[in-house]
């Protein structure tokens, strides 16, 4: 059985699996109830002077039939009194000293005021800090969250105050929106953050009302932008964590969050070189429920590859991101079609010659609008059974239908593979050029 | 469209449909299953070629005018046909998802689904001014005449479709089985083929209109007149009270009302309408109902599935047996004698012969007969006075264009193919309208 247990920049939990700062963390009932289901941490939802929220708040984008590909919000801090959540902290500590509760702040960008709002929440119990600089509307108006995550020097300034008087370790929580994330990562380090985490939410406007003509969500007729989250965000969020995890001036523990739903993401994040993942909208919309195939799944997955412990795969999936003029030009792989399980959607062939390379081919028609023509013209009757030859049988896709990839012109884009509905029916296969390795920065005298 | 105010009865209770309409959230999950395949093999498949994917994603989007209109571009007959195809052997039938977890996508009902939005919202199709060109005729208000009619008035041709029932639509209105589909609905469809400027008459040509005057009448003439009468089954007691043809039995129930059934039935033969009539006969509650057909399962040419529906409905099946003679008591039918057959060994055509085996008689006690033989051709007098080729008792024609070796006469639908479905008479229809368009403008132009 692999070991689950992290050290998270000193913060210890029970696993790597921590709620992020939002509604499932809102008080100190629902995270008891989530450390019940096996969560192994929790950030509080941000603690600050308390805000008054709108109605509506949510907006989710849907795709092809599957609710909340993505999640938008433009829900602020917490709305309940920064005594109530401190007296909650306590008590939840106190019943489950073993799990992680780390507090979310957000305050006035004024030195006492943060110096004020450390020491109560470390007086009530807290394992660690996170520094919300990353809430993307309603705060950043205020002078809050991302207004402070978007300048680095204010960034570092923050950290500063806070580490003159805290005593556990502060995580410095990034906003994605900024060009170059690194810069806000490396002013925590100056600051002295003992950590990091990333991704906060995005800038979006997730759809327009086509009855309406107003955005979503829908606060009296009027929208505002909001941050989005969920599954859609986890490719950008992977890459900034990549951003932070390979830069030697940073150098700090991340913990990973954005679009994390299970086991398999949550193990992508760690390969990356998060120490612990963060959730917030699958245990939205599903409960905390699903934290038990997160564990059950990443251990599974550990004991099959023979990881022991966390630290054992974190980052090794670094090494394998480069920059694209260290790639090998010399190397060359071609799709390669399995006739057995080619179903003949021919979704590979058009997707190959409106949005490719023109390499995949159907007998007889140099082009595909004749094969539809040919079809179309085709006189197809009802077959009798018994009068006609029956029709070819379940099961056996005709073979007119089953492409041909043109090796010598493929240029291994994985366009096919990508689109073909059947797994491992299309393959990418290396093919021999006979040509040492040579990457662009070789070509043109750079370093290697 | 306003509904006609119909002479029919409502047996919606004693019939169930078939293949029950989707709801709004079925058919989008449904929708969203299809992978929109290129050069689609269930587009390929579909007789009229409906762009299946195109109309499929169209439902996916919320753009379920454009769908309706995607699937009656094609094929003006959609409603029906999504109702009536049998669309295992059809569009389903040829879809990849056959081979990918062994589901096809419900082609049909997501037609039915868009269709149903269609004539639910009442919006119709534009109508098209007429062109000044000769006028066409249509003979027979099936299915064919009424895709061809569609097709030619779309393009801008004046049509007249000549029907000899009371009711226009062939047998989609008259023939069809009830759970399938309903006399209303087949004139929902009539009603929209008239909306587009389509004129109806009622007449029987050859009698109260004659070949003369039509082609006086008009510059090309399209024939789509079906089969006709039910071929006679030739043995004694053919004519007794309580023996009723399976075409006039169906036409009776679905547009008589308190139209009865027998207790007993016997039904005799292995093709589709016997099943239909024998399915329909258990609903409209017969307690008992037997098949006879002269040969096996394995040679019935009815679709598989039609043979199972019917051992659901409870309809028993009997092989190996030929009607010698109806018997009658008290002026009635009261029994019919069979013969038990031998099959012989596979002839030319790859049938197998039945031959009565002497000796072997035996009876079954009845109240009510239903011959389901086929159907007999009536087209000899074109034949005759016309100089239109036959070919095996149908009228011959070019398949691309549906022309007959008299080049004011095109045809279609049964009575060209003789019989199948109600989506290939629509094919047939639209195939010969594209050429009888082509010629004439090739007469206007030249
Ligand atoms: C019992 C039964 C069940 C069926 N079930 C199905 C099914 O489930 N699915 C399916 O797809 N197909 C089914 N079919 C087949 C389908 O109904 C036909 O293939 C289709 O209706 C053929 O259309 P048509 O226009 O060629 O002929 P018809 O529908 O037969 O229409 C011909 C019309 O022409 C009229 N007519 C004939 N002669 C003249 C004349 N001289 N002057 C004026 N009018 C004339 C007739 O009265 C009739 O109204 C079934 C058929 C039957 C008999
Ligand atoms: C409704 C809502 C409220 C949030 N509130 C806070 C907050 O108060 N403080 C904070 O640091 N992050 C907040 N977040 C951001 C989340 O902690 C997290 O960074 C982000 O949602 C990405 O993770 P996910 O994809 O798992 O949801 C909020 C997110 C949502 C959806
Ligand atoms: S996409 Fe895949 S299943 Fe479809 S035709 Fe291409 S190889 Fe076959
Ligand atoms: S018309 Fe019939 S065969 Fe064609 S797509 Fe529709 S249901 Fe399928
Ligand atoms: S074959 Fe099936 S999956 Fe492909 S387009 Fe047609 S309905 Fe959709």
């Amino acid at each position: 059985m692999a070991d689950l247990t992290t050290n998270f920049a000193g913060i210890r939990s029970p696993n790597p699996f921590w709620l992020a700062s939002g509604p499932p963390t809102n008080c100190g009932e629902q995270i008891m109830r989530a450390f019940d289901k096996g969560w192994g941490g929790a950030v509080w939802k941000t603690i600050g002077d308390p805000i008054v929220n709108v109605s509506s708040r949510y907006s989710s984008l849907d795709w092809n039939g599957q609710r909340m590909m993505g999640l938008n919000n433009i829900e602020l801090i917490t709305d309940r009194p920064i005594a109530v959540n401190l007296r909650e902290i306590t008590e939840v500590k106190k019943r489950y000293p073993a799990h992680a509760v780390v507090a979310s702040l957000m305050v006035e960008s004024k030195r006492e005021t943060w110096h004020d709002i450390v020491k109560r929440t470390e007086d009530a119990g807290a394992d660690g800090l996170e520094l919300n600089f990353g809430c993307p509307h309603g705060m950043s108006e205020r002078g809050m969250g991302s207004a402070v995550g978007q300048v680095p020097e204010y960034a570092c300034m923050i950290t500063e105050w806070v580490k003159e008087v805290a005593r556990t370790p502060v995580i410095v929580k990034l906003t994605p929106n900024i060009t170059d994330i690194r810069a806000v990562a490396r002013a925590a380090r100056r600051g002295g953050a003992d950590a990091l985490s990333a991704i906060n939410t995005i800038n979006s406007i997730t759809g327009i009302d086509l009855d309406t003509l107003t955005p979503r969500p829908n606060v009296g007729g009027r929208s505002a932008h909001g941050g989005y989250c969920g599954p859609a965000v986890k490719p950008i969020a992977l890459h900034l964590v990549q951003q932070i995890a390979s830069d030697p001036e940073v150098g700090l523990p991340i913990s990973g969050i954005g679009g994390i739903s299970g086991w398999r993401e949550a193990a992508e994040f760690i390969l990356l070189g998060c120490g612990t993942v963060q959730v917030c909208t699958a245990a939205m919309r599903y409960g905390y429920r699903i934290v038990e195939d997160m564990i059950d799944g990443l251990s599974n997955w550990m004991d099959e590859k023979g990881f022991r412990t966390i630290d054992d795969l974190r980052g090794m999936s670094l090494p394998k991101i480069t920059e694209w003029k260290n790639l090998d030009l010399n190397f060359k792989i071609v799709a390669r079609i399995n006739r057995d399980t080619c179903i003949g959607c021919d979704l590979c062939y058009i997707a190959c010659w409106d949005g490719a390379h023109q390499c995949i081919h159907l007998d007889g028609h140099a082009l595909p609008a004749g094969l539809e023509a040919a079809s179309r013209a085709r006189i197809s009757p009802t077959p009798i059974a018994k009068l006609d030859v029956a029709a070819l049988p379940h099961g056996i896709t005709p073979p007119v239908r089953i492409p041909r990839v043109d090796e010598e012109e493929c240029v291994g884009c994985n366009l096919c593979w990508l689109v073909c509905p059947v797994e491992n029916c299309i393959t990418m296969e290396q093919v021999d050029t006979g040509k040492p390795r040579e990457s662009w920065a070789m070509r043109t005298g750079g370093p290697a | 469209m306003s509904q006609p105010a119909l002479p029919v009865p409502d047996n919606r209770e004693r019939f169930p449909e078939l293949h029950p309409a989707l709801d709004a959230n079925a058919a989008l999950a449904e929708a969203n299953r299809c992978l929109f395949c290129f050069d689609a093999p269930c587009t390929a498949a579909c007789p009229t070629h409906i762009d299946v994917p195109r109309f499929i994603k169209k439902i996916s989007s919320g753009n379920l005018r454009g769908s309706a209109l995607t699937i009656l571009d094609a094929n003006i007959l959609g409603l029906s046909c999504s109702r009536v195809c049998p669309v295992d052997v059809l569009c389903e039938g040829a879809c990849v998802m056959l081979r990918y977890n062994q589901k096809p996508i419900e082609i049909g009902r997501l037609q039915r689904h868009a269709m149903d939005y269609f004539y639910a919202s009442g919006t119709g199709l534009p109508a098209r001014p007429p062109r000044s060109t000769k006028p066409v005729a249509c003979v027979g208000g099936g299915p064919a005449s009424l895709a061809c009619a569609a097709e030619l008035r779309r393009r801008g041709y004046t049509v007249t479709i000549f029907d000899n029932r009371p009711l226009p639509g062939g047998l989609n209105t008259y023939g069809i089985a009830e759970y399938k589909l309903r006399p209303s609905d087949s004139l929902r469809e009539v009603e929209l083929v008239r909306s587009l400027g389509v004129e109806f008459r009622q007449a029987e040509v050859g009698a109260t209109v004659s070949l003369d005057q039509l082609e006086k009448e008009f510059d090309l003439i399209f024939l789509g007149a079906g089969l006709g009468a039910m071929e006679r089954l030739g043995i004694p007691g053919e004519q007794l009270p309580g023996v009723i043809g399976a075409l006039h039995f169906i036409e009776r129930y679905k547009t008589f009302p308190g139209f009865q059934v027998g207790r007993r039935v016997v039904v005799i033969g292995g093709g589709n309408t016997a099943i239909d009539a024998a399915n329909a006969a258990r609903r409209l509650g017969a307690e008992e109902v037997h098949l006879f057909y002269r040969r096996t399962e394995k040679e019935m040419p009815a679709f598989p599935f039609e043979y199972h529906n019917s051992k659901v409905e409870g309809v028993r099946f009997h092989w190996l047996a030929q009607p010698l003679e109806i018997v009658a008591r008290d002026g009635r039918a009261a029994s019919v004698k069979f013969a038990e057959t031998r099959l012989e060994e596979p002839d030319a055509t790859g049938r197998r012969r039945a031959t009565p085996v002497p000796g072997s008689d035996f009876e079954v006690a009845c109240d009510m007969v239903i011959p389901a033989l086929g159907q007999s051709r009536f087209i000899a007098v074109l034949h005759e006075s016309r100089g239109i080729e036959l070919e095996g008792g149908s009228i011959a024609v070019d398949r691309p264009t549906g022309r007959t070796a008299n080049p004011r006469y095109y045809a279609g639908g049964d009575c060209v193919n003789g019989g199948r479905e109600v989506v290939d008479a629509v094919a047939d229809g639209k195939r010969a309208a594209l050429a009888m368009a082509r010629q004439l403008e090739g007469s206007t132009n030249g």
